[in-house]
């Protein structure tokens, strides 16, 4: 198996927000593992992690996604995060 | 205050300071051109709203301030698209607002409904679509702070057709969107890359857009000629450094003179600023500068180390981080780098063919610039002509030279033309077009006669898409394919049936002369130039090719 990364995105939360962030990915075939996304500070902003490949391509591409005017800030989890544990459950 | 979401909208324009605005109605957004009706704001009808958006970019790219163009939705969106994707790749300050059909009937397929903000989102810098009037307090001005600040770039705001009729009541206006400053200046980064630059036997200089975008011209200049750096420049450079300047080296890559590409093979240090390493740059990245450590300035942290890895990098804006650098670089003769550049330059010269002919490919943009003189502003299509411009033409000062670089979009030259002609009436614009571009937006002759802007479209005129039969020359056994037009349109006729003065060099006993006439008069010309299609334009790297292995341009061929 390929070694996996987790992004952590504070976000702004908006119905916009997503596909801008999905479209980056999209654009330049770099497939987005997991996902999840979840509301904060009253719905204002946002979390979504993404698990993802780690390839020579993610330096490039953390700087794509920082570039966003509704990326607010980006993390980097490379021993995995928590929330995809969790959601591993649910998909057995 | 109660106002309408329109008027809001043309109320925070003025306050903006915008002056003139391209665009064509349509239904969704006829509230906010009721709205324009009753502004100072002029409005330039355009034929097609592509041409609008190069109107906008011309605006924008004399100014280098934020220019706004109109569209309604549906059609009228998507056929800006093309002129938004074309400022997105060379960081052009534009604001696009559309119409949008009302928000309850968003996703219904309701008539002209088009996902304007989905399809926006690659080709912006930033995109709305807006929900409510009052988020248009916040939204218009960001957008003009979005779009200049940092490293610029289109903004799309699609405002459905209820939310322009809406009634908001409010106290205040806000302030108008500007630029954010530049990020700080990192001392231990640029005392790193001026060490790099004082060790270095045989520097260069690598300007592009950034240095025009940041107004660093002066500080470039300064820059090289107080540590002796040689000046090579991208298409989106050129005019930063005259081309006079005895440092300066011209426009590298595909289409650049012979010497220029073999300078660069030999530095040992590329100061690359505000230039991004495109492959036309380039040529083969692998085989690009292969000798040297590379220091690279931006203001966008995504663009270093994207293509090639930089020794040292430096995120910052140019004008800030080469005023930072100059104190720490030290005066230098560098006598033998200047001795090895002037042998490799007189070895391997620009040859020009036909240089004094008024109707020759190379002869008429070198008459043309003497008669229009230095102050004069040029665009250009994209094709042979655009090449053969940027490979000759006297540039002095920046944003003097109009071009879609990244894009390369036929169709670009006269609309931005006329865009640049609004922003600057005193100035005369010339645009170097060819018989494929200049028919890609020929409906905007009108506007431009409907305008009477001082335009001077240049047509060179070989019936065929050149650069595609050249590669087809060159790279595909001559089998010309498509790209001969087996009817030979009358562009005089075309010209003077939108109510353009025309004149033709290849009918006329003195082109010289014709060429100076047309310049002086009054209002907007064209002026043709009919051309042999078997013209290329040499030296050509071939596509995927590094820089050194350049066909053609040799002296005595």
């Amino acid at each position: 198996m390929c070694k996996q990364t987790v992004l952590e995105l504070s976000v702004n939360n908006h119905p916009g927000v997503m596909s801008h962030i999905c479209g980056l990915f999209a654009r330049r075939a770099y497939n987005v593992e997991g996902i999840a996304c979840m509301p904060v500070n009253g719905g204002g902003t946002s979390v979504i992690w993404l698990l993802i490949n780690v390839d020579d391509r993610l330096d490039q591409m953390v700087k794509q996604v920082d570039k966003l005017q509704d990326v607010l800030a980006v993390g980097r989890h490379d021993n995995g995060h928590p929330v995809f544990d969790k959601m591993l459950e649910f998909v057995g | 205050m109660r106002l309408t979401g329109a008027e809001i909208i043309i109320k925070l324009l003025e306050r903006q300071g915008i002056s003139t605005i391209a665009g064509i109605p349509g239904g969704a957004n006829l509230p906010l051109y009721d709205a324009l009706a009753e502004s100072p704001i002029r409005h330039v009808l355009t034929r097609h709203e592509q041409g609008a958006g190069f109107i906008a970019q011309g605006m924008a790219r004399v100014s280098g301030k934020p220019a706004v163009f109109f569209a309604t939705s549906g059609p009228g969106a998507t056929n800006t698209l093309t002129a938004i994707a074309d400022a997105k790749l060379d960081s052009i300050p534009v604001i696009c607002i559309t119409g949008q059909v009302p928000l309850s009937m968003i996703g219904t397929d309701a008539f002209q409904e088009v996902d304007t903000y989905g399809l926006s989102v690659p080709i912006t810098k930033h995109n709305y679509l807006v929900r409510s009037a009052e988020s248009l307090l916040t939204i218009i001005p960001e957008a003009f702070r979005v779009a200049a600040s940092g490293r610029p770039g289109p903004v799309v705001v699609d405002v459905p057709k209820d939310v322009q009729t809406a009634v908001v009541e409010f106290d205040e206006w806000p302030e108008p969107g500007v630029p954010e400053a530049g990020p700080e200046i990192i001392e231990a980064e640029m005392r790193h890359a001026a060490s790099m630059i004082n060790a270095a036997e045989r520097p260069i200089l690598y300007l592009g857009g950034g240095v025009v975008q940041s107004g660093a011209s002066a500080e470039a200049r300064e820059m090289a000629e107080k540590a002796s750096i040689p000046c090579a420049v991208t298409l989106m450079g050129l005019g930063v450094l005259p081309t006079d300047h005895p440092l300066y080296l011209g426009m590298l890559g595909m289409h650049a003179a012979r010497y220029t590409n073999l300078i660069l093979e030999e530095c040992d240090l590329l100061v690359a600023v505000g230039v991004r390493f495109d492959d036309r740059a380039t040529g083969k990245v692998a085989e690009f500068c292969p000798r040297a450590k590379i220091i690279h300035v931006d203001i966008d942290p995504s663009e270093l180390d994207k293509i090639k890895t930089a020794t040292a990098s430096i995120t910052g804006d140019v004008r800030d981080s080469l005023a930072a650098l100059l104190p720490m670089v030290e005066r230098s003769g560098r006598n033998e780098w200047m001795a090895r550049v002037g042998a490799l330059k007189a070895a391997h010269p620009m040859i020009v063919p036909e240089p004094d002919s008024a109707v020759s490919a190379y002869g008429v943009i070198l008459k043309a610039a003497e008669l229009a003189g230095e102050d004069a502003i040029v665009c250009t299509d994209v094709g042979q002509h655009q090449m053969r411009t940027a490979q000759v033409y006297p540039f002095r000062h920046p944003r003097q030279w109009l071009t879609s670089g990244g894009l390369g979009t036929m169709g670009f030259g006269m609309p931005a033309a006329i865009g640049a002609a609004l922003a600057a009436p005193e100035r005369t614009v010339i645009c170097f077009s060819g018989d494929g571009s200049i028919m890609m937006n020929i409906q905007d002759l009108a506007t431009a006669v409907e305008n009477n802007v001082r335009i001077k479209v240049i047509l060179t005129n070989n019936n065929a898409l050149g650069l595609v039969r050249q590669q087809q020359d060159l790279f595909y056994g001559k089998r010309y394919f498509a790209s001969d037009y087996s009817y030979a349109v009358d562009f005089i006729k075309i010209a003077e049936g939108f109510g353009m003065k025309a004149h033709d060099l290849g009918a006329c006993a003195d082109p010289a002369a014709a060429l100076a006439a047309a310049l002086a008069e009054d209002g907007p010309s064209l002026i043709h130039v009919p051309l042999s299609p078997d013209d290329p334009v040499y030296p050509m790297v071939p596509p995927g090719a590094a820089n050194s292995h350049m066909i053609g341009g040799e002296r005595h061929v």
